[in-house]
C-alpha cells in the first residue's frame, strides 16, 4: 500500500519558512521596545503573512507525490548515529504548513486589536512568533529528532503564552502544569524514540529520517513496534490532551485567548495527530496499538463532552470542546484513516479558532467576563461576532454541508464501515452532546436577556475590524473547507486523494452507499436531538440559567466538577511524592547519609582521643611498652614452637 | 632540540602562575589594579588556550602538544603534558570560566590581594589536572587545587565557611590518599616488567593487569573520582561548599571541579582497569540512576536557590556518569558534552544567583516573586538558562542528555528508562524554583527598587548564553573533535579486555547486559 512513486527533489527555498518568524523574534526581542508596540506587532504579523506567501507558493509547486526537501547541515554525529537539520514539504506536511502559517497569520492580525492595550504587547508577539518557528520546525523536520525539537519548542511556547500574564500566580502555574504534564508524554516519547533507533540499530539501520523509516519500518518485529508506537502515543497523549494526560488543557486556559485558539485549538494540541499520521507506516504495523489509539480517543471524545455539558466558563466549554475533537481524530487514526483523521484536524482548526477568537471578542467587549452566567443577549450589541460564531458553532455540531458535517460524519463512516460498531456509536453519542453544549453555550451567551452588570452593559461593544475580518475568513473556512472531503456519492473526496501518495489508499470500505447515508441521516438525526435539548432549556434563558439544569444531580456535579480528576490526581501523584521528596530532602539526606560522614569524621575524632593518650611523650612509658611487646612476641613464637 | 623550548601547554600552566607572582608585588591597597591584572593574566590564559585549540588537530585522538622532561628519574616521575579531544575542550571551560569567575567577584571587598592570588593558582592547579599525562604530576595537581579552593571558601565563604570547607577538604582528601596508593603500586608493578618505575600513563595504559588486582586498584581510584563527581551517595560535601563558598568559588566548583572527577573517570580510573570499570559498570550506574532521582527529589525541596542548584548538579553529574558507563560512543561523547554543558547552565546558574544575592542578601526563594517586572533582563537570561538545564532541544544541554540517554539505552534499556524520569524531575524543580522567584505578583517590599543588571554582569553572562544556544544549535564542532580521542579511549578498553566493549554499536557485549 506504500506508493513507491514519491518524486524526492532540493528545494532550498524551504528554510525560510520557519527562518523568517525567527528573524522577527530576534528583532523584536533586541529592539522590540525602540520599535514600539505598533511596529512590533506588524512585523511580527509581517513575518507570518511571509511565510504564509511561501507556504502558498510551495504548495502550488508541489505535485501530490513529490517531496521537497532541505538540507541545512549535520545536527548531531555521533559515529553511526547521525541526525541532519532538514526540512521537507510532502502533501501531509504541506496541508500543515497551511493550516500554521495561514490560521496564524489571522490570529496574528486578531491579536493586533486583542492586545492592543497590554503592556507586554512586544513580549506577546515575541512569543507568539517564536511558537510559529517551533511548529513549523514540527511540521516540516524530516525526521523525527528534529520534529521532536519542533515539538519540545511549541510546549516552551505554550508554557510562556500560558503564564503571559505572569503577575498572577495562578497563570503560571497552569503554565508549569502543562509544560510538566507535557513532560510526562514526553518521556514516553523519547523512550520511543530511543527504542526504535536502538531496535533498528540491531538490523544495521541507524536513522530517524521518516522516509528511510518507513522503507525499514518491516524490519522491525511486532512486538517491538507494538512497544515503540504505544510510547510514541504516550507522547502524542500529553501534547494532544488524551486521558489520562488532558489534564493541562483546561487550565491553559490562562493564557491570552488568540493563544488558545493558535496553539491550544488549531495547531500545537493537533500534534499528537500529525505525529501519529506521520508516523502512520509504523502505526498500521501495530494493530493493538492503533486499537488502543482508538479507543483512548473514543473514551476522551465522550468523558470531555460529558464535562462540556456543564461548565459556566466560556473558555472552558471550548477547552473541553477541543479534547473531545481531538478525540474524535484519534478514533480516525485508530481505525487507519489518517487522511479522515487530518481532516477533522483541518476543519477543526477553522472553527474552533473562528470560536475561541469569538468567545474573546466577547471577553473583550465584556472586559473579562468569562462567566456565560453573567453573558446573554449579546447578539444584538455584537452582531458580526454573533453570526461568525452561529456559522462556527453549526460546523462544530455538524450541521449539514459545514466543514464539521464532513469530516466528522467521515470518521464515524470510518469506524462504521471498518466495523469498529462500538466506537461508532461513542462517536454518535459524543456528536450529540457537542451539539447540545455547544448550542447550550450559543444561547447562554448571544441570546436571552444580558445578565452583564450595568457598568459591563455601558461599554459593550463590537470588535474592531482588525477582530471581525478574522473572524469572517475563518467563518468562511468553517464551512468550505469541508467541501474538499465530500463523501462518494457527493462530489468525491479530493482530500483523501490528495494525500493518498502519503497514506497509500483507503481500504476499500465493506458498506454500500445505501448504509454511509443511512449513517450520516442517523447522526443528523442525533445532532438535532441535541440542538433541541438545547433549546429547550436554554434557547430563552433569562437570569435563572443554569439554576434549574438538574442542579443538586449527582451526575451534574460530577460532570460540573470535571470528575473531580485534578483532586485525585493531586492526593494520589502530586501529594504522595511531595512528602516522599520532602522526607528525603529534610530527614534522609541530612540525617542519615549526611550523617554518616560526619558520624565517620566523628568516630575517627573520638579514637584518636583514645590513641592520643598512648603518645604521652615520657620515655619510661615507651620504654615499658617496648618490653610487654617483646615479651609478647616471645611467648607467642615459644608457643608456636 | 631546544632544550629551553617551553611547550604550549607549560605556557598555559605558567600565565596564571606568573600572574599571581605579578599580584604578589602589588600593593593591596590598589583594588582596581588587582583586579585589572588577574583579569589580564585569565584573560590571555583564555586566548592563549584558543590558540591551542586553534593548533589542535580534531581530527587524530593522540595526546598533542605533548611535552615530557624529567623531573624526578630516581622514581621514574616526568614532567608529562598533552591533550586530546577529551581534555581540550574542559581546558576551554576552565580558561574561559575564570576570567568570568574574577569579573564576577568585583563585590569581594575583604582581603582581594589573597583572594585573586588563589583563584589564579586554582586555575592552574585545575589545569594541570586536566594535561598531566603523568600519574604523580596528576596527584600533584590534583591535591594543589585543594588549597586555594579551602581558602577561598575558608575565608571568604559565608556563616559556615569553616565546617564547610574542613568537610570539603578532608573528605577529598580522604578518597585521594588511596589513589596515591594505587598509583605508587602502580609504578611498582610496571617496574616488576620492564626495571623502571614510571608514572607515564600511556605506558601504563599496556599494562596488563589480572583481573582481581584492577578490582582493588580501581576501587582506589574510583572512591577517589566519585567523591569528586560527587556520586551518590558521597555527594554531601556539595551542598555544603557551595552554599558557604562565594560567587566564583561556585561558579569553578560546579563549573570545573566537579568534572575532574569525571575526568578521572575516562582518563584514568576506566582505561587503566577496564576489566574492573566493566565490572563495576552496573554498580556505577545504578548509583549514577539512584544520583539523578534522589538529586532532583531533594532539590525540589530546598529553600535556598543556592542549594537548590547543588542538588540538581548531583542529578546532572549522574547523567554524565550513566553516559560514561555506557562504553560506547555515543554515551561516552554525551557525557563529555554534558560534562561541558553543566559546567556552563550551572556556572551561569550561580553568576545570577550570585547577582541577586549581592542586591538582596539572601537566596531564599521565598524572599522573591514576581521578579520579572523589576528585572526584566535577569528574569529572560535566568530563563534560558534554566531551560538549558532542563535540556529543552534548541540548547545545549539536550544534545548531551540525548546522547547519554541513547548510548545507555542501547546497553541498560530499564536504567535508563529509570534515568529519563529525570528529565521529568529536572522540569519540575526548575521550573518551580523559577515561577516562584519570578512570576506571580511582587509582594516582598524589598523587592520593589532592585536594579536590573548591569552591562558588567551582562558581559558576564553573554558568552555562555551565547555557547549554550550554539552548542546546542550546532554541536558538531565540538562533538567532531571529541569523536577520535573517545574512540581511541574505547578501543583501548576493548583490546585490553577480555570481554568486548563496544566501540561502536556494531558488537555488543550480551552478557553484561542487565535489565530486560
Amino acid at each position: 500500500m506504500v506508493t513507491n512513486q514519491l518524486v524526492l527533489a532540493d528545494y532550498n527555498l524551504l528554510r525560510w519558512i520557519p527562518l523568517i518568524p525567527l528573524l522577527a523574534v530576534v528583532c523584536n526581542l533586541f529592539w522590540g521596545r525602540a520599535l514600539g508596540k505598533k511596529f512590533a506587532g506588524a512585523l511580527a504579523c509581517a513575518a507570518v503573512g511571509a511565510s504564509f506567501a511561501l507556504a502558498l507558493y510551495v504548495f502550488w509547486q508541489l505535485p501530490s507525490n513529490g517531496i521537497f526537501r532541505d538540507s541545512i547541515y549535520t545536527w548531531i554525529d555521533s559515529g553511526s548515529f547521525r541526525v541532519n537539520l532538514s526540512f521537507q514539504v510532502d502533501a501531509l506536511t504541506a496541508v500543515m504548513l497551511l493550516i500554521v502559517t495561514g490560521i496564524g497569520f489571522l490570529i496574528h492580525i486578531y491579536s493586533l486589536g486583542y492586545m492592543e492595550h497590554d503592556e507586554g504587547m512586544v513580549r506577546f508577539f515575541i512569543y507568539l512568533n517564536l511558537f510559529i518557528f517551533f511548529m513549523l520546525t514540527l511540521v516540516m523536520g524530516d525526521n523525527l529528532l528534529i520534529l521532536f525539537v519542533g515539538w519540545e519548542g511549541v510546549g516552551l511556547c505554550s508554557y510562556l503564552l500560558i503564564g503571559f500574564w505572569y503577575h498572577d500566580s495562578n497563570n503560571a502555574i497552569a503554565g508549569n502544569k502543562a509544560f510538566i504534564v507535557n513532560r510526562i508524554g514526553d518521556f514516553g516519547f523519547i523512550l520511543g524514540i530511543f527504542l526504535l533507533v536502538t531496535e533498528l540499530g540491531r538490523q544495521g539501520i541507524w536513522t530517524l529520517d521518516f522516509l528511510e523509516l518507513q522503507k525499514h519500518a518491516s524490519m522491525l518485529s511486532p512486538a517491538s513496534i507494538g512497544v515503540i508506537t504505544l510510547l510514541l502515543f504516550v507522547g502524542a497523549t500529553g501534547k494532544s490532551a488524551q486521558l489520562p494526560l488532558f489534564v493541562w488543557l483546561p487550565d491553559a486556559m490562562a493564557g491570552p485567548t488568540p493563544v488558545s485558539a493558535l496553539i491550544h485549538a488549531a495547531t500545537m494540541v493537533t500534534a499528537g495527530v500529525y505525529m501519529t499520521a506521520r508516523l502512520h507506516f509504523l502505526f498500521v504495523l501495530a494493530p493493538s496499538t492503533l486499537s488502543l489509539i482508538a479507543w483512548i480517543g473514543a473514551a476522551t471524545a465522550f468523558f470531555a463532552a460529558t464535562i462540556a455539558l456543564t461548565q459556566n466558563d466560556i473558555k472552558k466549554v471550548l477547552a473541553y470542546s477541543t479534547v473531545s475533537q481531538l478525540g474524535y481524530m484519534f478514533i480516525a487514526v485508530g481505525v487507519g484513516a489518517f487522511s479522515a483523521a487530518i481532516f477533522h484536524l483541518f476543519t477543526h482548526a477553522f472553527f474552533k479558532a473562528c470560536l475561541f477568537l469569538g468567545s474573546g471578542s466577547v471577553i473583550h467587549a465584556l472586559d473579562g467576563q468569562q462567566d456565560m452566567r453573567k453573558m446573554g443577549g449579546l447578539k444584538a450589541h455584537m452582531p458580526q461576532t454573533y453570526w461568525t460564531y452561529v456559522v462556527a458553532t453549526l460546523a462544530i455540531a455538524g450541521a449539514p454541508l459545514t466543514a464539521g458535517f464532513f469530516s466528522k460524519d467521515l470518521i464515524l463512516w470510518q469506524a462504521f464501515s471498518h466495523g469498529a460498531t462500538a466506537l461508532w456509536g461513542i462517536g454518535l453519542i459524543t456528536a450529540g452532546m457537542t451539539a447540545f453544549y455547544m448550542f447550550r453555550q450559543l444561547f447562554m451567551v448571544f441570546h436571552g436577556e444580558c445578565r452583564a452588570n450595568d457598568h459591563a452593559k455601558a461599554h459593550l461593544h463590537e470588535s474592531p475590524a482588525v477582530m471581525t475580518l478574522p473572524l469572517m475568513i475563518l467563518a468562511f473556512g468553517s464551512i468550505f473547507t469541508g467541501w474538499l472531503g465530500a463523501p462518494e456519492y457527493l462530489w468525491g473526496n479530493r482530500w483523501d486523494l490528495w494525500l493518498r501518495p502519503v497514506f497509500g489508499a483507503a481500504e476499500a470500505h465493506e458498506g454500500s452507499v445505501g448504509t454511509e447515508v443511512i449513517v450520516t441521516l442517523l447522526t443528523l438525526a442525533v445532532v438535532a436531538v441535541g440542538i433541541y435539548f438545547a433549546y429547550a432549556k436554554y434557547g430563552r434563558a433569562g437570569t435563572e440559567v443554569e439554576q434549574r439544569a438538574g442542579a443538586g444531580g449527582l451526575l451534574y456535579r460530577l460532570s460540573l466538577n470535571k470528575y473531580y480528576v485534578d483532586e485525585i490526581y493531586d492526593h494520589v501523584f502530586v501529594r504522595p511524592f511531595t512528602a516522599i521528596s520532602d522526607f528525603f530532602a529534610r530527614f534522609i539526606d541530612p540525617w542519615v547519609i549526611d550523617g554518616t560522614v560526619n558520624g565517620v569524621a566523628a568516630v575517627t575524632r573520638g579514637s584518636s582521643q583514645v590513641w592520643r593518650g598512648l603518645q604521652t611523650g615520657n620515655v619510661q612509658h615507651y620504654a615499658a611498652g617496648l618490653l610487654v611487646g617483646t615479651l609478647a612476641l616471645l611467648a607467642y613464637y615459644s608457643g608456636q614452637s | 632540540m631546544f632544550g629551553l623550548a617551553i611547550g604550549h601547554l607549560s605556557i598555559l600552566l605558567a600565565i596564571p602562575v606568573l600572574g599571581a607572582g605579578l599580584l604578589l608585588f602589588t600593593p593591596r591597597r590598589q583594588t582596581p589594579t588587582l583586579f585589572a591584572l588577574a583579569l589580564f593574566a585569565s584573560g590571555l590564559d583564555f586566548l592563549w588556550s584558543m590558540k591551542i585549540l586553534q593548533l589542535f588537530d580534531g581530527k587524530s585522538g593522540d595526546m598533542q602538544l605533548v611535552e615530557r622532561v624529567a623531573w624526578m628519574p630516581a622514581f621514574g616521575i616526568q614532567y608529562i603534558v598533552g591533550i586530546d579531544g577529551i581534555s581540550v575542550f574542559l581546558v576551554l571551560l576552565t580558561t574561559l570560566l575564570m576570567p568570568i569567575a574574577i569579573l564576577a567577584s568585583w563585590s569581594v571587598q575583604d582581603k582581594v590581594k589573597e583572594y585573586l592570588i588563589f583563584m589564579l593558582l586554582l586555575e592552574t592547579g585545575m589545569l594541570g589536572a586536566f594535561v598531566a599525562l603523568d600519574l604523580f604530576l596528576f596527584y600533584v595537581f590534583w591535591e594543589v587545587m585543594l588549597v586555594p579552593m579551602y581558602f577561598l571558601i575558608g575565608v571568604w565563604g559565608g556563616t559556615r565557611r569553616i565546617y564547610a570547607a574542613l568537610k570539603f577538604v578532608i573528605y577529598t582528601m580522604a578518597g585521594s590518599l588511596l589513589m596515591l596508593v594505587a598509583i605508587i603500586y602502580l609504578a611498582t608493578r610496571y617496574a616488576q616488567t620492564e626495571q623502571a618505575l614510571t608514572f607515564d600513563l600511556l605506558k601504563l595504559y599496556g599494562l596488563h593487569l589480572p583481573v582481581d588486582q584492577q578490582g582493588w586498584l580501581f576501587l582506589a581510584f574510583a572512591l577517589s573520582f566519585a567523591i569528586k563527581v560527587p556520586l551518590f551517595p558521597f555527594h554531601t560535601w556539595l551542598p555544603d561548599a557551595h552554599v558557604e563558598a562565594p560567587t566564583a568559588g561556585s561558579v569553578i566548583l560546579a563549573g570545573v571541579l566537579l568534572k575532574l572527577g569525571t575526568y578521572g573517570f575516562l582518563r584514568f580510573a576506566m582505561p587503566l582497569f577496564p576489566d574492573a570499570a566493566l565490572a563495576a559498570g552496573p554498580i556505577i550506574v545504578a548509583l549514577a540512576v539512584i544520583g539523578i532521582i534522589y538529586g532532583a527529589v531533594v532539590a525540589m525541596m530546598q529553600s535556598d536557590i543556592k542549594k537548590l542548584v547543588a542538588y540538581s548538579s548531583v542529578s546532572h553529574l549522574g547523567f554524565v556518569m550513566l553516559g560514561l558507563f555506557a562504553l560506547n560512543l555515543q554515551g561516552v561523547q554525551g557525557g563529555l558534552y554534558q560534562m561541558l554543558n553543566h559546567g556552563l547552565s550551572t556556572g551561569a546558574l550561580f553568576l545570577l544567583v550570585g547577582m541577586i544575592y549581592d542586591r538582596r542578601h539572601t537566596r531564599l526563594i521565598d524572599e522573591f516573586g514576581g521578579l520579572w517586572k523589576q528585572l526584566p533582563v535577569f528574569s529572560v537570561m535566568l530563563m534560558v538558562v534554566t531551560f538549558s538545564s532542563i535540556g529543552l532541544p534548541g540548547l545545549n544541554g539536550f544534545v548531551g542528555e540525548f546522547l547519554i540517554l541513547l548510548g545507555s539505552f542501547n546497553v541498560r534499556p530499564l536504567w535508563t528508562a529509570a534515568a529519563a524520569t529525570g528529565v521529568i524531575l529536572g522540569a519540575i524543580y526548575m521550573l518551580w524554583m523559577f515561577r516562584r522567584v519570578i512570576f506571580g505578583p511582587l509582594t516582598n517590599a524589598a523587592n520593589e527598587k532592585l536594579a536590573d543588571l548591569n552591562s558588567r554582569e551582562i558581559c558576564l553572562l553573554a558568552p555562555i548564553l551565547f555557547l549554550i544556544v550554539l552548542m546546542g544549535v550546532y554541536p558538531q564542532p565540538f562533538l567532531q573533535r571529541m569523536q577520535p580521542a573517545v574512540e581511541l579511549t574505547l578501543k583501548r578498553m576493548a583490546t585490553i579486555t577480555a570481554t568486548p566493549v563496544t566501540t561502536d554499536h556494531g558488537t555488543r557485549r550480551e552478557s553484561k547486559r542487565d535489565g530486560r
